[in-house]
């Protein structure tokens, strides 16, 4: 119950500030189809240089929970997800506002949102304590391992193919060994001055997701396809309160399913969406009536999709695993300011900490209080031309790089992989493993140069690295997760697409 | 060329590509020394190459599945805005000044892309108004309220 003790901090004049331009600029941000929550929460990470951290991590908590359900607003009044976690909701949330019953389907989204999102949070606050001293048991080895885990489970299951997750884990790998080794002082693949002292992640990040999206604009050309936005008419909030407490069963189900996927690292708001919707319509008596403007789909796919967002930053607090890219955004957050998840966030940092996740509750509430009233604006900042959005997106990701360590070569580095990462998507990479690789390989190869050590001076490699039964689990893991995927990629290709569901 | 086969043709190119770096990548790691200090590089060069050739067996063979290349019109209408942010990043910033550069590239950019007929007084008009609005928030946020020092060149 420690977290009782910071609650106050979460209302600091400063603080509360930085909470509301968090959630009300990520309802906005999120409504804006083209901007992910993983965009987003990388081009605000260099606002939050000057800031504290527990005011820096204030804020992209903040923008991660309203991007997240914001996408909701474009994907009811346009049927565009705003976010790639609203797909489910454009199946009945579109046909709702169709049938002039948009403002019911933003409330009831928004509303459906808070709920599974307070028990996402509420997830993340019981369990993070407990698993981040279950974490004190890892060695080296353990560690490597968890490492390697993490950048398997998103290139295997984040993929369209197993084999490209997995080869763009490597790259990731590979890239973060560029510049000097730390124990030798090696000079490792440095082909340019500017990658003199290895690549910086923050430039990194906001290449990897903000230059494919400006490149993908550039590719649409000249065409207007500004999509046109449906007027909503006036709705009680009351009534929308009572439809949901007729829907009870969807949210139940849309928060319990959100939450478990939330926790498994790699799996993210889109699947949750889309299971939840899928399960809720299997135990519905009204089957028949999803994809016809059915309130229960749309309840489950939002609750589902906000619920995701407490527990997918479990692994990335407890164990230093980013979960998901946004919770990789978020640990670049927490190591610009010198402090790395797990234990030592937990003891020697709690007030960051738990003003963070304190944060992250009070900030659902704010976003369906907000969310309700916002959604207009946020429905008309949906239609801004692709040739404004892309022209901004490109000068904050080139004036972000850039203030990172006022320093060129980052913008160089910035641009560079933006552009790598826009040809290898074309052609079926994804970013969500690179990054990973990004972030985790410097903890798998400290761990693993660890582990060396102590392995030669006791039972050798072997042992070491694949005996116990921690080791043996997580290897097991591993090995699962990749033969679970390219099963998975043999049987989907009789499932729907992505793209078919959305015709 | 027909539309069928420039995908295949453009995923041997780009496979080929990351299995030339993968087979860079490895032998760097291996003939580099220190040796220990390529200890790790030599563990994932090596899942990185075997993983980057059958990618590029795959491709040769045509039996990728994944990812549907670049059409000749994406091609086209991506290379302008492409050539203008590549020059704005790794010339003009650095060579005319940080708001300079940013004021032009993002002009140009809009230019380019807006739908708007280019004949119109109007649309010329509001493409100057939210340039000079943009960059009044660049220089409010990144000047005066984040104090990060930009180059100044030639211009501001």
């Amino acid at each position: 119950m420690e977290f009782i003790f910071y609650f106050g901090d979460v209302f600091t004049p400063v603080n509360f500030g930085l909470l509301l331009l968090g959630t009300i600029g990520g309802l906005i941000l999120g409504a804006t189809p083209g901007l992910s929550p993983t965009m987003a929460v990388a081009l605000l990470i260099p606002f939050t240089f000057q800031l504290e951290a527990a005011q820096g991590l204030i804020l992209l908590g903040a923008a991660y929970t309203s991007t997240v359900a914001g996408g909701a607003v474009s994907a009811i009044l346009l049927k565009i997800p705003g976010a790639p976690a609203n797909i489910a909701t454009t199946l009945d949330g579109h046909t709702m506002a169709q049938k002039g019953e948009g403002a019911k389907a933003l409330q009831l989204s928004f509303l459906s949102s808070a709920v599974g999102g307070i028990f996402g949070v509420l997830l993340l606050i019981f369990l993070t304590p407990v698993l981040a001293q279950w974490a004190l048991a890892f060695g080296p080895s353990h560690l490597f391992w968890l490492a390697i885990l993490g950048v398997t489970v998103i290139g295997s299951l984040d993929s369209s193919s197993v084999v490209k997750g997995l080869l763009s884990g490597c790259i990731g790998l590979w890239l973060a060994t560029i510049g000097f080794d730390d124990i030798m002082g090696a000079q490792r693949f440095i082909f340019h001055p500017a990658l003199g002292g290895g690549i910086n992640i923050i430039a990194a990040l906001i290449g990897l997701f903000a230059i494919p999206q400006v490149i993908t604009m550039f590719a649409k050309g000249r065409r207007n396809d500004g999509a046109e936005v449906i007027r909503v008419q006036k709705h009680p909030i009351s009534g929308a309160v009572r439809e949901l407490m007729k829907n009870k069963r969807a949210m139940g189900i849309g928060t319990i399913t959100g939450s478990i996927i939330g926790l498994i690292p790699g799996v993210g708001g889109q699947i949750a969406g889309l299971v939840a919707y899928d399960q809720s319509k299997k135990f519905s008596p009204d089957q028949h009536k999803f994809g016809t403007g059915h309130p229960e789909g749309l309840v489950a796919a939002e609750s589902a999709n906000n619920a995701m967002v407490g527990p997918s930053l479990v692994p990335l607090l407890t164990l230093s695993i980013p979960g998901s890219p946004t919770a990789a955004v978020l640990l670049g957050g927490l190591l610009i300011h010198g402090i790395f998840p797990g234990t030592d966030l937990f003891d020697n940092h709690p007030d960051v900490a738990w003003t963070f996740i304190n944060s992250m509750l009070i900030g659902q509430v704010l976003m369906c209080l907000f969310g309700l009233y916002v959604a207009g604006m946020a429905a008309k900042v949906a239609q801004v031309p692709h040739s404004v959005m892309a022209a901004v997106v490109l000068g904050l990701a080139v004036f972000g790089s850039y203030s990172v360590q006022s320093s060129m070569g980052d913008v160089y580095v910035m641009a560079g992989l933006g552009v790598m990462m826009y040809f290898l998507e074309r052609f079926g990479f994804s970013a969500a493993p690179l990054v990973l690789g990004l972030i985790l390989g410097p903890i798998a190869e400290s761990n693993f140069i660890q582990g060396s050590m102590i392995a030669s001076a006791t039972d050798g490699m072997a042992p070491y690295f694949f005996g116990g039964t921690l080791n043996i689990f997580l290897i097991v893991v591993v090995i699962a997760s990749i033969i679970y995927s390219a099963w998975m990629e043999l049987r989907a290709r009789r499932y729907t697409s992505k793209e078919e569901i959305m015709a | 060329m027909s539309d069928m086969s420039l995908p295949r043709v453009q995923h041997i190119i780009g496979s080929g590509v990351v299995a030339a770096v993968g087979i860079w990548v490895t032998w760097v790691s291996y003939t580099q020394q220190p040796s220990e200090a390529f200890l790790f590089p030599r563990l994932i060069a090596t899942v990185f190459v075997v993983l980057a050739l059958w990618t590029f067996a795959k491709a040769c063979l045509g039996w990728t599945r994944v990812g549907n290349g670049l059409s000749l019109r994406q091609l086209t209408n991506l290379a302008p805005g492409l050539l203008v942010a590549l020059i704005y990043i790794f010339w003009a910033a650095r060579g005319l000044g940080f708001y300079t550069a940013t004021a032009i590239a993002f002009f140009i950019l809009l230019s380019l892309y807006d739908p708007a007929p280019h004949g119109e007084a109007r649309s010329w008009v509001r493409r100057i108004i939210i340039t000079a609005c943009f960059m009044a928030v660049m220089y409010g946020l990144f000047a005066l309220l984040l104090k990060v020092y930009t180059p100044r060149e030639i211009f501001f």
